[in-house]
């Protein structure tokens, strides 16, 4: 038994690769930023004073973390199209991922917004800022600072997750990948070609959200200690 | 939609208040007031009720009976205006709560942009001003974890008083300081007094209580026991009160 690896016969479609790679990291980036919107107002729901909004926000966070996202993918994609609604592939796949990052979102942001101590609401409302004030000024950053190494894997697994998009034909990086290798007959050079790639993503990524932690938290930069 | 003062020299007046933690009575009929430029003490031991009593006056505690007008506003009635009442008055608390992702500028700019829509600029210059009262001019863009204890309650004060409130209260604000610090915050809010502020504290500084207050009110189990100018601590005429100031808390 000999192992015969030919990676020229697959590196030759490169632009393919390429083009693949920069779908996921669209896909990856529409829904981090929506789902990090969602998920912020979801874990800000939850602390609601109408027990409706914070039911509706649970029965989101609990349906969304109890189901597999290529299922959750199936029901925007049918449920959409069945509906008579017809959207592309990519918005779809971001609608799906959104929708799923938004619950997990939610969870990690209402820890950090538990993580607050009492006393700097009391300050804000001592110092007559409203409840909108005190969140946008006194709560939001801080809970994100407290919880930034957790939403960040979030969103790169996230990033990582959106390969079962391919399942409903999205041009992304596995589903370039499948393609490739049915016409090459070349699987594990195209896989190892793949797996290669999401590293680098995930490199990337991780690279973008260090630089994000130095703009969102100066204190940190200050004081050197940046996430 | 600020209501008109009704009392004409009371800054704070509390009839006969109630308030309740479950079956704990905290407060048991607490009746008070404070007139303009006046400095108030509320001293008496843990769990005497002394503190509620100064944060049902900002309302961060709801009563169960009686009559809080602070500024004007009735402060008992849940119909009460929260964000005026507290533009009147200014809080200060023991465990400082300056916000720590901001700088020094930041946290004294805030409020006085956010809720008065002063401009940038002016709100700077504000932050300069009250920063200069309380000897902090250049920790001005310094972080709160930055600063000594001290120095943290000076900022926390400076930014209260950028609110220009009518009545300043201050809920143990030494309590978590070491003695020299603790100078510090103290001398502080002496050329406050000595400015005319309004004031009402909750303070285990007897010795520095006996200094500034105009009146002293000694609470006992819920209840307003003894209350008088400052000489009714080196001459008291209950027996809680002389054993509370004879168990060595009255420093000369």
């Amino acid at each position: 038994m000999s192992l015969q690896l030919d990676f020229p016969a697959v590196l030759e479609r490169w632009p393919s690769f390429l083009a693949g790679a920069v779908l996921t990291l669209e896909l990856a980036a529409f829904s981090t930023v929506c789902g990090a919107v969602l998920g912020t107002l979801a874990a800000v729901g939850r602390g609601a004073h109408s027990a409706l909004i914070a039911a509706a926000c649970k029965i989101y966070v609990e349906a969304i973390r109890n189901t597999p996202l290529l299922v959750q993918i199936f029901l925007v994609y049918f449920g959409l199209a069945s509906l008579g609604l017809k959207f592309s592939a990519f918005t779809v796949a971001v609608a799906a991922l959104t929708i799923n990052v938004g619950a997990y979102t939610a969870e990690i942001m209402r820890a950090g917004f538990e993580a607050i101590p009492r006393g700097q609401i009391e300050a804000a409302e001592g110092l007559a800022l409203s409840r909108l004030q005190i969140y946008w000024h006194i709560i939001l950053l801080p809970a994100i600072e407290k919880v930034y190494p957790a939403l960040t894997s979030q969103f790169v697994l996230l990033m990582l997750a959106s390969s079962v998009c391919s399942q409903i034909s999205a041009e992304e990086l596995t589903a370039v990948a499948n393609y490739i290798q049915s016409d090459t007959y070349r699987a594990f050079e195209t896989y190892i070609i793949v797996a290669v790639l999401y590293i680098i993503l995930s490199l990337v990524m991780r690279a973008g959200f260090w630089g994000l932690g130095l703009v969102l938290f100066p204190r940190r930069r200050r004081l050197g200690t940046p996430l | 939609m600020q209501q008109k003062p009704t009392s004409s020299e009371s800054i704070v007046s509390l009839r006969d208040v109630q308030k309740s933690f479950g079956p704990l009575r905290v407060l048991d009929g607490v009746s008070f007031s404070v007139e303009r430029g006046e400095v108030l003490a509320l001293i008496g031991r843990s769990g005497s009720g002394k503190s509620t009593a100064l944060r049902c006056i900002d309302r961060f505690e709801k009563v169960d009976g009686g009559e809080i007008v602070v500024c004007g506003h009735r402060v008992d009635r849940p119909d009460v205006d929260l964000r005026a009442l507290r533009q009147d008055v200014g809080i200060v608390f023991q465990s400082y709560n300056l916000f720590p992702h901001l700088t020094i500028e930041q946290n004294i700019t805030l409020a006085p942009c956010a809720v008065k829509g002063l401009a940038t600029g002016e709100a700077k210059d504000l932050a300069r001003k009250v920063l200069a009262q309380v000897g902090l001019e250049e920790k001005l863009h310094a972080y709160p974890e930055q600063l000594s204890g001290g120095q943290q309650q000076r900022a926390a004060i400076a930014r209260s008083l950028a609110m220009q409130p009518k009545v300043m209260l201050f809920d143990e604000v030494t309590s978590a300081l070491d003695p020299e610090l603790t100078g510090e915050v103290l001398k502080v809010i002496e050329q406050l007094a000595a400015d005319g502020m309004t004031m009402v504290m909750v303070t285990h500084e007897m010795g520095f209580a006996k200094g500034i207050a105009d009146r002293i009110v000694f609470m006992h189990r819920g209840k307003v026991h003894e209350t008088g100018p400052a000489s009714i601590l080196t001459s008291p005429t209950t027996p809680e009160l002389t054993q509370f100031v004879g168990t060595g808390n009255l420093k000369s």
